[in-house]
């Protein structure tokens, strides 16, 4: 058990520049050393979250992650390394705040989280975190820390833009005051697709890892009531009034989410092979042997210039989807033709825009160059 | 009159990779038509097949969002900014 009435000469020595600022003092470091906090997620912006908050002697860590660290994970998630490739994202960040700081305890949770664990997980914690990759995940947190009355300190990224808020307290408006329901899958660009800066995670968790800090010392204005928008781009903080909202379906005056829902899991636009007729997909290794045969194929790249720029087929054209429909009429419609993108969801909207414009013989390339470099030349990048 | 409109990352791809634009409009859902005239997948985006402005879109008048003003028929001038501000989801 963890004292949380005193500090040791070790723990003064270590906080001394959190102690002798008359704000923060011993009650506020023990504060956060009886502190709990739940981290949803130790991905983006969970690595600076997780970092800061041990550093800060936060008492007791929770996690939620069942990923494992993937070389494209550390261009941005700093709490995992070289050494820990492969390794369980949850024992990778124990590794790391174990070194960081042996005074905080860490419970980790391998699972993803669910309408059957959310609030049996959640329950115990002070303040929950959102560090989420998915919609479905985001209204599962929301909805179960308005449920249990638990704030939930919000932070979201995309390219190059952030946001960040504290929803859940009572007095203050929730993720669904804001944004009522999730948007369906194919209306909001896919994670893969998305791409992110590597330090906007770091800039976004950072202010996620000062407002739980805050709120657990009850010192200063909380985000309750403001959403905060960043552009990196434009290195611009904005502020926006947000408010309870009197019908909002959870936390409203008469909710109609009163339990937890699994939203459908899907991360923007879902694949559209399977839509798509047998006549009209091929395989890299079908596609590999009709480029040898007597009548090879046409293939069509549509992704984008900077995508192409990283790794290309031989012999195939670039011709980025949003620009396809202008030149449809360099091609024959008995032209024997392949499409391909990145991973098969891009060309298979291509392979139909082709079927209807009266195109006779197109195919889609399953699973994209990624497939390719793996069945076919694995001398290829992959990204 | 000319009103500034901050476009998201999100939809910067359907206004030919613009992060503000300046429409005409006294409204909101004016300014909002304009733009979507001018750009016809941006339109498709923030409206659905009936015309509404879609669940996870939200519209502000300077730092007010519209639909606690007038909504759409909320007035906007040229010393306005209106933002578009979409759900987002990313944090790995």
């Amino acid at each position: 058990m963890i004292n949380t009435t005193t500090l040791s000469n070790d723990e003064i020595r270590r906080y001394s520049r959190h102690l002798i600022m008359p704000e923060v003092g011993l009650a506020g470091q023990l504060a956060l050393k009886g502190a709990s906090v739940l981290m949803i997620g130790a991905g983006g912006l969970g690595s600076p979250l997780a970092l800061y908050l041990a550093a800060a002697g936060v008492g007791h860590l929770g996690i939620v992650d069942f990923d494992v660290v993937d070389e494209s994970n550390l261009q941005r998630q700093i709490i995992h390394g070289t050494s820990t490739l492969g390794v369980p994202k949850l024992e990778s960040a124990r590794q790391r705040i174990r070194d960081l700081n042996p005074f905080v305890e860490v419970t980790g949770y391998n699972t993803g989280l669910s309408s059957q664990n959310a609030l049996e997980i959640m329950r115990d914690y002070d303040v929950v975190i959102d560090g989420t990759d998915n919609f479905p995940t985001r209204y599962l947190v929301n909805d179960a820390c308005v449920l249990l009355g638990k704030p939930n300190v919000y932070g979201s990224i995309f390219r190059f833009e952030g946001q960040a808020s504290v929803f859940g307290v009572k007095e203050g408006p929730c993720y669904r005051c804001l944004y009522p329901e999730p948007p369906p899958p194919g209306l909001v660009p896919s994670c893969a697709e998305g791409g992110v800066l590597g330090v906007l995670p770091g800039i976004i968790g950072t202010i996620q890892a000062t407002e739980a800090i805050k709120l657990i010392m009850g010192i200063g204005s909380s985000l309750v009531g403001r959403l905060m928008l960043f552009d990196a781009l434009e290195m611009r903080f904005r502020e926006l009034k947000l408010r309870k909202n009197p019908n909002c379906p959870v936390c409203g005056t008469n909710p109609t989410v009163t339990e937890l829902i699994d939203y459908q899991a899907f991360c923007g636009i879902v694949p559209e092979q399977a839509s798509l007729p047998m006549e009209n997909r091929t395989t890299p290794v079908e596609l590999a042997e009709a480029l040898r045969g007597d009548r090879p194929p046409q293939v069509i790249d549509v992704r984008e210039p900077h995508e192409w720029d990283i790794v290309h087929l031989d012999g195939a054209r670039l011709i980025p989807l949003a620009t396809l429909p202008a030149h449809l009429h360099e091609y024959d419609r008995s032209a024997h033709i392949v499409v391909h993108c990145k991973s098969g969801a891009r060309s298979a909207k291509a392979t139909q825009l082709l079927k209807d414009a009266g195109f006779r013989d197109v195919k889609n390339l399953e699973g994209g160059i990624l497939r390719w470099a793996r069945d076919v030349d694995p001398s290829l990048p992959t990204y | 009159m000319p009103v500034k409109v901050i476009i998201p990352t999100a939809l910067r791809q359907y206004t030919g990779g613009q992060g503000t634009v300046s429409v005409q409009g006294g409204t909101v859902a004016e300014v909002l038509q304009q733009l979507s005239a001018e750009h016809q997948e941006f339109g498709k985006q923030i409206f659905d097949d009936t015309g509404k402005l879609r669940s996870f879109v939200n519209i502000y008048r300077n730092d007010d969002d519209v639909r606690y003003l007038e909504g759409l028929n909320t007035p906007i001038s040229e010393r306005d900014e209106l933002s578009i501000i979409p759900a987002i989801a990313g944090g790995a």
